[in-house]
């Protein structure tokens, strides 16, 4: 029995931003892909979803202090 | 003195080559000993001069300079024999096995090398660490059979810490180290062997380094007596095992006696390097203390990295026991004079301070306001004697720098360990007082943890302006009023600030309008204009407070009834505050407590913590001379109950364990239904605990009935939260209740009973460890016993919980350290990786929240509903 992790409640929203996203998003925070926090390839939700190496996941989480809060994770094999 | 600055690219780790530690030496050491008989050392002794010196008169032998300038040089000692070296026992063990016996090839086949090579390669290119593909390599080639040379290869085993066997052979340490020699240097790089700085074979020594004198000085006792390092005993017993086995083996000894002294130089050799290695007996002083060798002078606590590099011994500190000081404000400390005249500040002469500066020189270092120091231009620092004092005054001109006694005002870091938190170090404005210990007031007790029964804490002097200039504004004791832990004060009224508050502040509290400036004056408070009629202290307590504070809370002495009566509140816990005018309600702990004082939250808010800190100083003083114009007192009396109260509690009590009994008798005659997911005995336990837990309760509610907070000092502070709690009052006056141990009910003791005084299986109440006597009654044996094991688990847990919470908070601590705020408000670590987009995922400063959140809307509604008058 297989479950889809991605409708755990635990699970944050996980998207694949497409390359101009990426783009924004480095402007806006000013920094190198590189610098973001990683995840693993092979972690569940990148199989989940399907991300690969040098994406960048935009996860979506419920905070304590700021109710939603946007991060970004680069995807690393 | 200012130092080249320059960028380390990398760092090289390998082994040194018999040839290096040659190269390095100055000299062959021969000789075991060191002095001979008129204290001069010998020459190729283990303290020849040209080792290095240390007298500061002499000159090194080997590099010319001074004693003091030279840091040594090393020498070496040609060993007999080879032996292998402690601290690669383990990697010389891998790398055998994972070689052929016969060919020394590493044992994998052809294609294995070649892929392994070609990753290991890109590894290196990318920079990352090859240590798992390494581990895997040597698991991979333990195999039974050399795909080179198909030998058949026997299993080669390590007996801690450096005996390697084979089969049932030992390898001698010259068999070990010709295997080591002959694998091809192509083969190095799949064990892990970088052949541009190490080769295996240099793990087993053939040549032992001797540290340089500095590294081992001997120290001359009074008696004229000289008491060599360790290090020198260890190298003492290496040279006298290694000339005996080189004698022996010239005279040609018998092979048993030769490989007899060749394992004691193996022995001497390991435990040199480390004497707590497992597997071998420590080697002992004469006085049966273990040596400190290498390793233990780097390993752990008290080693080399813990103490001298990641933390250091400092000048310009001091410390001694704490008193209190009620009279100084919460940013002073009360400095000794004693300490005041020998820790010092330095001050640049200019020509604007050079009078006052000639004042301190004038007064000398024994006379207080005075000067240790002068320190000119080109560095030369003269100590100031009555004597010379004229001489330096005559001197003394800007740029000068001159090292002058702490004075009132100066900004010093005070810390009491353990240092948990930012507030366990602030800065606070020096008062020299008399006598010896430092004076604090008692409101920063809570940040730094401390109390009086003989707490010491320690100072810290700063010595240049931008260091002074950036605790003043962000470690001085205002700006820590609010903890970042939950955005609320953590320094506030403790004790008698609160339980002063609440009996000047109460409903019955009147005052003559003279006593009411009597009051004022001993806590310096400015005068008001009189009225002409007497005050309450809700009008005393208003002059405190700002004149535009509007706000409503609940006291601490709320009593949280079913339906609030608001200001109509007949324990008066409803406080309002309407422009600046307490209206209603009485001060106690909620308002300017630790780590609850709302009026104080909403002063440092508000108006700033120049203002939080007059509001605190003064409304504790106000307090305490509040509570010396009442008087305060508490004894048992204050805990005592009428003789009827008595008895009903007693009778509640008796019940509560005839209750009991039932439950047990339902549960033998196995009447007893059991809860969903538990088992009978728990169901029982369960519904015993649960009875008794009722009965304590219902006790102590009926004691409370007669605890009069009008007529009763101990309840005073009870309520109001300045000391102690209810459940204490009551303990000492109804009933003390059921001890636990681990949570439950006492069980441990003989076998299926606590104390031989029950029966086998007893489940009674008693026999369970229930505490039906109060504290005042007095406990009888057997309740004392079960009280004991109670309080017994208690100071263990405390025990252990901070050892515990310590070691955490460390490798917390040297996970977190690195990481920083940035302008930009993200948190990144030092290579600039973020860690969060966000600080605390909102950028809030918990510090500077309103108890975590940004703003709390229900107090501006409040605020706004008192001022516009509803």
């Amino acid at each position: 029995m297989k479950k889809d992790i991605l409708k755990h409640r635990l699970v944050p929203e996980h998207t694949i931003l497409s390359k101009s996203e990426i783009k924004k998003v480095m402007k806006e925070l000013d920094i190198h892909p590189e610098q973001l926090p990683k995840i693993k390839q092979d972690d569940p939700i990148c199989k989940a979803i399907e991300a690969k190496s040098g994406d960048v996941l935009k996860i979506t989480r419920k905070s304590h202090t700021a109710g939603k809060f946007v991060t970004y994770r680069l995807v690393l094999n | 003195m200012k130092g080249i600055l320059k960028k380390i690219a990398q760092i090289n780790f390998g082994l040194m080559s018999p040839e290096d530690i040659r190269k390095m030496s100055v000299t062959k050491i021969v000789t075991p000993d060191t002095y001979d008989e008129d204290g001069y050392p010998i020459e190729a002794g283990l303290m020849d001069p040209r080792l290095g010196v240390i007298d500061p008169g002499l000159k090194c032998r080997s590099c010319g300079s001074k004693g003091g300038d030279c840091q040594g040089h090393f020498g070496h000692i040609n060993i007999a024999r080879p032996v292998i070296h402690v601290g690669f026992a383990d990697t010389i063990h891998k790398i055998l096995r994972s070689t052929c016996k016969e060919c020394a090839r590493v044992l994998l086949t052809d294609a294995e090398i070649i892929d392994y090579k070609d990753r290991i390669g890109n590894m290196v290119k990318n920079e990352e660490s090859i240590t798992n593909i390494i581990k895997e390599i040597y698991t991979v080639a333990r195999r039974d059979k050399c795909p080179h040379c198909e030998t058949e290869q026997e299993d080669i085993k390590i007996d801690k810490p450096v005996s390697i066997v084979e089969g049932n052979y030992k390898l001698t340490a010259s068999e070990v180290r010709e295997r080591l020699e002959k694998i091809p240097e192509e083969d190095h790089i799949l064990l892990g062997v970088n052949s541009k700085v190490a080769k295996p074979e240099w793990m087993v020594l053939t040549v032992l380094p001797v540290p340089p004198v500095t590294v081992r000085p001997s120290i001359t006792l009074e008696t004229g007596e000289r008491s060599e390092d360790d290090l020198t005993h260890k190298l003492v017993d290496i040279l006298r095992i290694n000339q005996r086995l080189k004698e022996n083996m010239e005279a040609g000894a018998p092979q048993l006696i030769v490989e007899d002294l060749w394992e004691l130089l193996q022995y001497h050799v390991t435990t040199y390097f480390d004497n707590e290695a497992s597997g071998v007996p420590p080697a002992r002083h004469r006085s049966g203390r273990p040596l400190k060798t290498l390793a233990q002078r780097l390993k752990g606590k008290e080693g080399r990295f813990r103490s001298n590099l990641s933390g250091k011994r400092v000048n310009f500190s001091a410390r001694t026991v704490i008193s209190p000081d009620p009279n100084i404000s919460i940013n002073e400390v009360g400095v000794p004079e004693m300490i005041a005249k020998e820790v010092t500040v330095p001050i640049y002469v200019t020509p604007w301070n050079i009078e006052e500066m000639k004042k301190f020189i004038n007064n000398g270092p024994k006379v207080h306001p005075g000067a240790n120091y002068v320190e000119r231009p080109d560095g030369r620092k003269v100590r100031v004697y009555p004597e010379t004092k004229d001489a330096i005054i005559e001197k003394l001109e800007p740029g000068f720098r001159v090292e002058r006694h702490l004075i009132d005002g100066d900004i010093v870091l005070f810390n009491r360990q353990p240092s948990l938190h930012r507030m366990s170090m602030m800065a606070h404005e020096v008062r020299v007082l008399p006598h010896k210990t430092f004076r604090l007031n008692l409101c920063v007790c809570p940040p730094y943890n401390a109390d009086f029964d003989g707490d010491e804490m320690n100072m810290h002097i700063f010595q240049t302006e931008e260091s002074r200039a950036e605790a003043k504004s962000l470690m001085r004791v205002q700006e820590h009023i609010l903890s970042p832990r939950f955005g609320g004060p953590i320094i506030g009224g403790i004790h008698d600030h609160i339980s002063g508050a609440y009996l000047l502040t109460r409903e019955s509290s009147v005052f003559e309008e003279d006593e009411v400036f009597q009051i004022l004056m001993r806590a310096k408070i400015p005068l008001p204009k009189p009225k002409g009629e007497s005050w309450s202290g809700k009008e005393i307590f208003s002059l405190l407070l700002p004149e535009d504070m509007n706000m409503v809370y609940r006291a601490e002495i709320c009593r949280r009834c079913d339906e609030c009566l608001k200001q109509e509140c007949k324990n008066d816990a409803y406080v309002v505050i309407e422009d600046g005018n307490l209206k209603s309600g009485v001060i106690d702990d909620r308002a300017f407590g630790s780590f609850a004082g709302k009026i104080l939250d909403s002063v440092v808010k508000e108006y700033g913590t120049d203002k939080a800190r007059e509001f605190l100083d003064s409304a504790t003083k106000l307090a305490i001379s509040g509570i010396m114009k009442k008087g305060f007192t508490t004894s048992t009396d204050d805990e005592e109950i009428p003789q009827e109260a008595k008895e009903r509690i007693e009778e509640l009590l008796s019940k509560a364990e005839e209750r009991v009994e039932i439950l047990i008798e339902a549960y033998t005659n196995e009447e007893l239904e059991a809860l969903p997911g538990r088992s009978l005995e728990e169901t029982l336990e369960m519904k015993i605990m649960q009875v008794l837990g009722e009965a304590r309760d219902k006790s102590g509610e009926l004691a409370e009935k007669y605890f009069d907070i009008n007529k009763n000092h101990a309840v005073v502070m009870a309520l109001t939260g300045a000391r102690g709690s209810m459940l204490n009052l009551t303990q000492i006056a109804a009933c003390v209740g059921q001890q636990s141990v681990r949570g439950g009910r006492i069980e441990r003791g003989y076998s299926e009973r606590t104390l031989p005084h029950f029966k086998k299986g007893e489940l009674g109440a008693k026999a369970r460890g229930f505490v039906h006597s109060s504290y005042k009654t007095g406990l009888d044996p057997l309740e004392f016993f079960f009280h004991a094991m109670g309080g017994r688990e208690g100071l263990v847990d405390t025990a252990i919980r901070t050892a515990q919470s310590g070691y955490m908070q460390r490798r917390l601590v040297n996970a977190l350290q690195d990481l920083s705020v940035r302008p930009d408000g993200t948190v990144r670590d030092n290579r600039g990786v973020i860690i969060q987009t966000m600080y605390g995922e909102d950028k809030v400063d918990p510090a500077k929240s309103d108890y975590g959140k940004v703003v709390d809307i229900d107090r501006v509604i409040d605020e706004i509903r008192i001022k516009s008058g509803k």
